[in-house]
């Protein structure tokens, strides 16, 4: 059952197969035995089970809110959720709890999604692999499978325990493995600079970065606010069609959405490329690739073109440029976004206050790890006029 | 920029010639010193009294420019829903994006907006139709986020200019128009306030002004004193409250001007400027002003130099005194900010054909709704009323005053000229003298008009009203024909009791009698004033002399 994917499993619960109640909790028993991935930061119980039950009612009495009601999900611990904990996987905001929902967050609760819990993710979202974050790292779930083992030639009971274990990619590691440990139907996560694709791909699951614009941002805690967006992370891509037509469209409270009305789109059952052109980048071929990696790349654009797409080299001249200037733009966005965490009206406040500038230095030294740390400082760097 | 100062300042050049001149004659004395025995007299001649000038001092020009930040009148905060209330219970108006909650954003409020761009109308300025919003950073504990959002690079309007008026005493009240360039408007956020509690080691702070939309004007060095900059600011004042865009209550901090100021000699490049804050009325505005120009003057005479910095204003001394600014120079890493689109005002030529009324803002249609300015309210009474320019400056100028002169010119048949006399002279005059406002006046326009129905109808004489006038201020609730009836003062109308007085006092002063048909016709008053006494001040000066002169010629 909790191999399905949403679709399925929503048509499962439509039919009366299985339960809303029934479901969350296999999937809590779930999160109980994959506990050693380390996924999530706060597994909410009980709110799921309350959800649960209302979303039961609403299945008896044949009054459903949509695709996602009664489905379990996952959503990564920069989103404020009301009244729950949220903490950035930092301790500057260890014990912080919102008091709102964020838009996307309040979306899927609408429409009737039982939240399990919030997931790990690298300290403020900076990294790639889940890994620098204040509540240990978060384990690949592929790294203990049967395929996995048998190439280690591991014994299957010491693996939990090993130090032996993969990293999810990040910074969305927490979403991308509860997704894939079965433990939900989806997850959301967050992407500014590949933080849903990337754990999506070491994770094995579909992970989509909307188009900036399209879902708000009003209550993810951001890390560039010109290039964070919202992620989707699910086990097929008609999931992630579907929960984008949940999330999409203009936010009031969301300056940057497009005002233009969204329409939600359905996939086609049969998906039809001729008509599509796909682009290969020449200057993605970049030395150090590694031979496997091509080979699957090589293998994908032959797919496309056996289905009857286009495909095509192209250009795109200023790749080079790309990472050096990212870090520029991303660090000094960070040094500007952080200002706002000195520990006075909310999160961790340092016990060393002698003074005012005391008080923030140490409170802020405390509170961030060092890749936070050393972003704010360059991004000040690359902002000072002299 | 060249000063636009030309000439010498009509108000200054009396103030400018008696300044602190003791230091020169000191100087004479060191004149084979180095420049460090200079720097150290100056120090040791700030402290000494002043005395009166005897020779001709060096010319010092004071050059001023101003900046302006008006808290915008609305409802809501400039980026969030929490309103704007003065005094309200400390955080009881903060917003979770007020309080810098990670997640939240700014939403634009479109009433600031439209202030700005009447405001910046109202001052003739060119609307950049698109403007942009910017981070300034710096650390304090009433700036929740870390960074203000205001408008540097692109603000929403500039070039614009504000007429002003001086009314120049020495020059018998006559009225100086002067002119200073508006550089720029921006849009941008309030702070919170901190309030230091040193007893106990603390500050606390309050987050209820964090957030409110100001207009920062910005006004080029075209002042030369503290006069003129108080007289421009008050003029500012007078629009902004005319176009209800801003309250313009200095006392409670909705108009909060900064001063930057320096001096140099006509035709020689521009001084070092320092930065005067914390002035907190119109009237510390101009003391504030002549000071730090004092000052400069003061070191620049001596040989010293000017410091560009930041001085505080101290009202209770009268003085300028630097702020410890431990960072020097802040570097304020402006950076664009991310969660604002630009921003757009359209006019009739440019709106989108199927906008959204309550999603643009029309810069032609605000100026069609522009209320009527403080200037051409001023004009529209000197052409309605007939009465003198300097006259509607000063009814224009006090709250209240000219709705004031309207009511009682609307119930009295009496000219304008003379309504202005009673309501500036004698009703202004004892408003100020008791520091109460025109709202404030114990004198009804109803009852005023009275009192100068019965002056035209010749019921009382001029000094009578006066009396009358009096016994109205004191407020005991009686009208003024009442006062008349009670006190008798109203004008003997019966001529045969009059020229029976005339004749007895005549009778008992022949030896005054015999000097007036002598040729002293001054003589003539003191009869007239012993008449007067005779009946109370009820006579009509004129019959009296009429029958004196008949009597004694």
């Amino acid at each position: 059952m909790l191999g399905l994917t949403l679709r399925e499993v929503s048509l499962a619960l439509r039919e009366g197969k299985v339960s809303p109640t029934e479901l969350c909790q296999r999937c809590l028993h779930f999160i109980r035995k994959t506990k050693f991935l380390n996924a999530y930061v706060t597994v909410t119980e009980e709110i799921a089970l309350k959800q649960a039950e209302q979303a039961e009612k609403r299945f008896l009495k044949g009054e459903t809110l949509g695709p996602l009601d009664g489905i379990p999900i996952a959503v990564k611990d920069n989103f404020s959720t009301a009244s729950i904990q949220t903490t950035c996987a930092s301790q500057m905001l260890k014990g912080y709890i919102p008091p709102f929902n964020a838009t996307v967050v309040q979306k899927l609760l609408d429409q009737g999604a039982v939240l399990m819990g919030k997931t790990n993710l690298d300290e403020f979202a900076m990294g790639s692999g889940s890994t620098d974050t204040i509540f240990g790292p978060v384990r690949n779930p592929w790294g203990y499978s049967r395929q996995y083992q048998e190439r280690c030639a591991q014994n299957p009971e010491d693996t939990k325990d090993s130090s032996d274990w993969l990293i999810t990619g990040g910074s969305s590691g927490g979403s991308a493995a509860s997704v894939a440990s079965l433990t939900c139907f989806a997850s959301l996560g967050s992407d500014t600079g590949g933080s849903t694709r990337n754990p999506a791909a070491y994770c094995g699951v579909v992970g989509l970065k909307p188009t900036y614009g399209l879902l708000s941002r009003h209550g993810l805690i951001p890390l560039v606010n010109s290039m964070d967006v919202p992620g989707i992370l699910t086990r097929s891509v008609h999931d992630a069609a579907t929960v984008l037509g949940v999330l999409g469209g203009h936010d009031p409270k969301d300056s940057t959405t497009v005002p233009e009305p969204f329409k939600p789109f359905s996939l086609p059952d049969e998906i039809d490329v001729r008509n599509v052109c796909v682009g290969i980048p020449r200057e993605y071929h970049a030395p150090g690739l590694s031979k496997e990696i091509l080979a699957h790349w090589t293998k994908a654009a032959e797919l496309f073109e056996k289905a009857g797409a286009r495909v095509v080299e192209v250009s795109l001249p200023h790749t080079q440029h790309s990472i050096v200037c990212y870090h520029v733009l991303c660090t000094a966005e960070v040094a500007s976004n952080m200002a706002r965490f000195d520990g006075l009206e909310y999160g961790h406040r340092s016990t060393i206050d002698s003074s005012t500038e005391v008080m923030y230095a140490s409170t802020r030294h405390e509170g961030f790890n060092d890749v936070v740390r050393g972003r704010i400082l360059s991004g000040n760097y690359f902002l000072l006029k002299q | 920029m060249a000063a636009s100062s030309a000439g010498v300042c009509t108000a200054c050049t009396i103030f400018r010639l008696s300044g602190r001149y003791w230091f020169s004659r000191t100087f004479s004395y060191n004149n084979n010193f180095s420049s460090r025995n200079v720097q150290t007299t100056t120090l040791h001649c700030q402290s000494q009294p002043q005395t009166k000038r005897k020779t001709d001092p060096r010319k010092w020009v004071g050059v001023v420019g101003l900046e302006i930040h008006a808290q915008i009148h609305s409802n809501a905060k400039l980026f969030s829903e929490s309103g704007v209330h003065f005094a309200a219970p400390p955080n009881s108006l903060v917003s979770y994006f007020d309080a810098s909650l990670p997640g939240t954003l700014p939403v634009l409020n479109r009433r600031c907006v439209e202030a700005a761009v009447m405001t910046s109308l109202a001052l003739n300025c060119t609307i950049n139709k698109k403007s942009l919003f910017d981070r300034k950073h710096y650390f304090y504990a009433d700036l929740p986020a870390g960074y203000q959002i205001t408008q540097q690079r692109l603000p929403i309007a500039v070039a614009g200019s504000l007429t002003y008026n001086l009314l120049v005493r020495q020059k018998w009240n006559q009225v100086v128009t002067k002119t200073v360039r508006i550089k720029q408007i921006q849009l941008e956020q309030d702070s919170g306030k901190s309030l230091h509690d040193d007893t106990r080691s603390q500050t606390l702070i309050d987050l209820n002004r964090a957030g409110v939309g100001l207009m920062e004007v910005v006004m080029e060095p075209d002042m030369c004193c503290g006069e003129e900059a108080a007289a421009a600011v008050r003029e500012l004042q007078l629009i902004l409250q005319a176009l209800g865009t801003c309250q313009g209550n200095m006392a409670e901090g909705q108009l909060r001007v900064d001063a930057n100021v320096s001096v140099h000699q006509p035709g020689e490049p521009l001084g070092v400027r320092t930065e005067v804050k914390n002035i907190n009325s119109a009237r510390f505005l101009a003391r504030a002003i002549d000071y730090e120009i004092q000052r400069q003057t003061d070191v620049l005479e001596s040989g010293g130099w000017i410091l560009n910095e930041t001085r505080s204003f101290d009202y209770k001394s009268g003085r300028t005194t630097p702020m410890r600014d431990k960072e020097g120079l802040q570097d304020y890493r402006f950076m664009p900010e991310p969660n604002l689109p630009p921003l757009i005002v359209y006019d009739n030529k440019t709106v989108p054909a199927h906008a959204d009324p309550q999603q643009v803002v029309n810069i032609d249609q605000i100026r069609e709704r522009l209320p009527e300015l403080p200037n051409v309210r001023r004009s529209r009474l000197v052409e309605q009323y007939g009465i003198l320019p300097e006259h509607s400056f000063t009814l224009v100028n006090e709250d209240g005053l000219m709705e004031y002169f309207v009511s009682v010119a609307r119930e009295t048949k009496a000219e304008p000229r003379k309504i202005i006399g009673w309501i500036i002279k004698d009703l202004l005059g004892l408003l100020k003298q008791h520091s109460l406002n025109v709202s404030q006046s114990p004198i009804s326009p109803m009852s005023m008009a009275e009192l100068l129905n019965l002056l035209e109808a010749g019921t009382v004489s001029s000094s009578a009203a006066k009396q009358v006038f009096q016994e109205l201020w004191k407020g005991a609730g009686s009208s003024a024909s009442q006062i008349v009836q009670k006190l008798d003062l109203g004008l003997l109308q019966d001529r045969s009791t009059l020229e029976q007085i005339c004749r007895t006092v005549i009778d008992s002063h022949q030896e005054e009698v015999r000097a007036i048909r002598g040729g002293n016709k001054k003589v003539l008053n003191k009869l007239i004033g012993l008449v007067q006494r005779e009946l109370k001040g009820r006579a009509d000066p004129v019959q009296v002399k009429t029958i004196l002169e008949e009597k004694t010629l």
